[in-house]
């Protein structure tokens, strides 16, 4: 079974396994930077202002019940093959979970805190900026690194229009009725997520402040 | 929209298949994590071990999962299993850790108090610690419901039923309103899923709702 | 069992700063901060605050005191405008609120609310340092003066580098405070800072406001519900009343001793023939004690008060006759210190002394003799008949 993932012949060339998870990485990435570019602004202005709320719950929900297939092959159908409809497909799948968890994580700020931030002068752009998101940054990451894992699972899909990644080997082991290529691109798959969550819960220690880590893991760091 | 007037009976068809292999795992789902996230809620051992396998099996795609099944299992590539099974196994996946936070939510002084006036265990948990839970329960529920009914739709990457089907066979003949209906149709199932288990939450929990 | 000398060095504080003598301190009057036909009516219709006219003099703490929505909270915070008055006008520094952005005129009044409201995220030292760092200074600048504020407010150098959450209620809130007096604003207000800590730590943090504004000469505006706090911390006391009615503006003496209306009288409440003592210094006669110290042997017949080699109290002793050597377990210990304060002291200490002698110490802690009660009563009649006392 674990035969067809560790054939060397299958380690090299443009469609060898580094060059899929390559490509796999390259979209997930990007994935989530036009995803957070978008959503964490919108969650964070409406976290802030208060204003809006059910817009932003209303949005997320109707966005997670989008069926990532249909949307990319709506988007195959009218633009064309290529990378841009997988783009289009995994960033509408990665904006609720880091929308949600940015309003959230604004939300959650203690009054206190926020008060006391106006009450010594600051300015509402520095409430944000300064104040509000750092303290947010937990649930913001909460989120962000949902939205990571389910990209990157569902990356997959791209194959099935043709586009790269790992979901190269699911595919065509399906057309080829070769298990063990089907295979190795799911544990690939799945490798890769917790890789990506892994470089991602390093990020995080290293951007938030240690100050809002849960009572007692803070002496040992 | 006008590929659904025009193909009602195909339609309701796709809907029908769609809804049983949404509907199945969800059920199915949930009633084998209320016993596991009860195991997990009790010890921190179980927690150790449960919530970090429910994040490995996140991390599997879908449409792998589906195409593994029958491999592993011995079910033919065409049976619906393929995809009960492995939406199950998201389902429970999601749910344990709902049922889990919930159960440990409630408030220990209420779990004191119905010790106190005797009740046995497991009349506890039904008549007290479960009901309190439901809120969070629920919440994790609809979850789990609107992700079900989305990704039943990968099933027709293998040739399975429901909406995906629309969704292969307009890309194969460029019928984008076929994929368009197939869309419309997986959102408002899952709109009014999601709308059902929020009034069965209202309707069971109405103490949740007074006061504030 | 704490003993005697930490109570006095806690004592010891209060008289320091206490609010007898800077009562008497006030000099030249300017007003700091006044409110003109203050109101404030919110969306719902509710008036928090109903015409308030009120002004607040330089360098003293005044306390706005009162039930829950009697809109002391609100009028406190219209001053750095955390909240806009409905019609009315607030001078600061005789310069309308209303003509100066929110934040620069918050810049320059510092403010501290219950919980301190510290950043989380940031260590001590960069809370402390906001202000600064907010009104352009360089960062090297607001460090060091963080630091030295860090010392002011009693706390250690090494809890500059933790953050908020490893720090107990009492902490949080001298770092609070701390921060409101970073950038040395003239004007401190002060929004139920002491309420979320317990009863003992609350009363270390008044005694240390009190001391700091002995040194800082600010001008303080304090909002509580609590009326003891209100009396011991207020030079002046703004009592307001359900409604956001300013029932009475006074000095604590004048508010026990002439209750504006029953409102007041309740709200200042039963026993306040005995708060009036708080502020009464009649002449107590100090009668001689017999003392004995540790670790001598003496002969004993009454009760003995054991004290120190620098002459503080240590204990009681009694239950033998005899000879015996003085020893720490045989100590009975209790009751607080007169220290010449006020009558309220006095009474206190007799009552609360095992011997039922308060023992009188001076600046030092020493032991100059005990009072007892019956003295106290007698002085009280005497300040009664020469009318200091209302009947």
């Amino acid at each position: 079974m674990g035969g067809w993932l560790f054939d060397p012949a299958h380690w090299s060339g443009t469609t060898g396994i580094p060059v899929r998870l390559l490509e796999h990485l390259g979209y997930t990435l990007l994935t989530l930077v036009i995803a957070a570019l978008i959503a964490i602004p919108l969650g964070a202005f409406v976290g802030h202002t208060g204003k809006g709320g059910f817009v932003i719950v209303g949005l997320s929900n109707a966005l997670r019940a989008l069926p990532t297939t249909a949307v990319l092959i709506l988007v195959v159908l009218w633009a064309g093959l290529g990378d841009f409809p997988v783009y289009v497909a995994l960033v509408l799948l990665a904006i609720p979970p880091i929308m949600a968890g940015t309003y959230a994580g604004i939300r959650a700020v203690d009054p206190v805190t926020v008060d006391a931030a106006r009450g010594v002068g600051m300015r509402e752009s520095s409430v944000l900026l300064q104040v509000e998101i750092p303290n947010a940054l937990p649930l913001i990451y909460g989120g962000f690194r949902g939205a990571a894992l389910q990209v990157v699972a569902t990356a997959t899909i791209a194959a099935y229009t043709g586009a790269g990644g790992l979901g190269r080997f699911v595919f065509d082991g399906l057309a080829l009725q070769d298990f063990g290529q089907m295979l190795a691109g799911a544990v690939l798959v799945a490798l890769l997520a917790v890789l990506v969550d892994l470089g991602f819960a390093g990020l995080q220690r290293l951007t938030v402040s240690p100050g809002l880590r849960p009572v007692g893991s803070g002496g040992k760091s | 929209m006008t590929w659904i007037f025009e193909n009602w009976e195909r339609f309701w068809e796709v809907t029908a298949v769609h809804l049983r292999l949404s509907v199945v795992p969800v059920l199915a789902g949930f009633a084998l994590s209320i016993p596991l996230g009860w195991w997990a809620s009790r010890s921190p051992k179980a927690r150790l071990v449960l919530f970090p396998f429910a994040n490995v099996l996140f991390t599997i795609p879908s449409i792998a999962l589906i195409v593994i099944t029958p491999v592993l299992i011995g079910t033919k590539i065409l049976d619906e299993i393929n995809v009960i099974v492995p939406l199950t196994v998201y389902t429970v996946a999601l749910m344990i850790r709902s049922v889990a936070d919930a159960l440990s939510a409630v408030p220990g002084n209420v779990v004191a108090a119905a010790n106190a006036m005797g009740f046995r265990p497991l009349r506890r948990f039904l008549t007290v610690d479960f009901p309190l839970a439901l809120p969070v329960t629920i919440a994790g529920l609809r979850v789990a419901t609107v992700s079900n009914i989305s990704m039943v739709s990968v099933g027709a990457l293998v040739g399975l039923g429901g909406y995906g089907q629309l969704f292969t066979e307009g890309y194969q003949t460029d019928n984008t309103d076929k994929v368009l209906a197939g869309l419309i149709g997986t959102v408002v199932l899952a709109v009014l899923a999601d709308g059902l288990l929020l009034l069965i939450g209202r309707l069971l929990t109405p103490w949740a709702r007074v006061g504030r | 069992m704490p003993g005697y000398a930490e109570r006095v060095k806690v004592f010891g504080i209060y008289i320091q700063g206490g609010p007898i003598g800077v009562v008497v301190a006030t000099g030249g009057i300017r007003r700091v901060i006044e409110f003109r036909a203050v109101t404030k009516r919110f969306e719902d219709g509710t008036i928090a605050v109903d015409e308030l006219d009120l002004a607040v003099e330089a360098g003293t703490i005044t306390v706005f005191v009162g039930p829950s929505g009697c809109g002391k909270t609100t009028s406190l915070r219209m001053v750095n405008r955390m909240i806009d008055p409905t019609s009315g006008t607030i001078l600061v520094d005789g310069k309308d609120v209303l003509t100066v952005d929110p934040p620069t005129l918050r810049r320059g009044i510092g403010y501290v609310i219950q919980q301190a409201g510290l950043f989380p995220h940031r260590t001590v030292l960069d809370n402390i340092a906001t202000v600064p760092l907010l009104s352009g200074w360089d960062k090297r600048k607001a460090r060091t003066r963080a630091a030295e504020l860090l010392e002011i407010v009693g706390l250690d150098a090494n809890f500059g580098k933790r953050y908020p959450a490893q720090l107990s209620g009492g902490q949080q809130q001298r770092v609070g405070v701390a921060r409101a007096l970073a950038a040395d604003p003239p004007v401190l207000l002060m929004d139920e800072p002491f309420s979320a800590v317990d009863p003992v730590v609350r009363e270390d943090l008044q005694n240390e406001l009190l001391r700091l504004q002995a040194e800082l000469d600010k001008t303080i505006v304090f909002v509580t519900h609590d009326i003891d706090e209100a009396l011991k911390l207020g030079e002046r006391v703004a009592v307001f009343q359900t409604g956001g009615h300013l029932a009475q503006y006074a000095k604590p003496t004048e508010l026990l001793s002439a209750p504006a209306n029953d409102f007041v009288a309740s709200f200042v409440g039963r026993d306040r023939g005995y708060r009036t003592l708080t502020f009464l210094h009649a002449e107590v006669p100090v009668h001689p004690v017999a003392t004995a110290k540790l670790g001598e042997r003496v002969t004993i017949t009454d009760w003995t008060l054991v004290v120190d080699e620098q002459n503080r109290p240590r204990g009681w002793l009694s239950g033998v006759d005899g000879e015996v050597e003085v020893s720490e377990r045989d100590l009975v210990s209790g009751g607080s210190l007169y220290d010449g304060s006020s009558l309220r002291g006095a009474l206190d200490a007799a009552l609360s002394s095992p011997s039922a002698l308060g023992v009188v110490v001076d600046d030092a802690g020493a032991v100059t003799g005990v009072v007892k009660a019956d003295d106290v009563i007698q002085a009280l009649a005497k300040a009664r008949a020469a009318g200091e006392v209302p009947k």
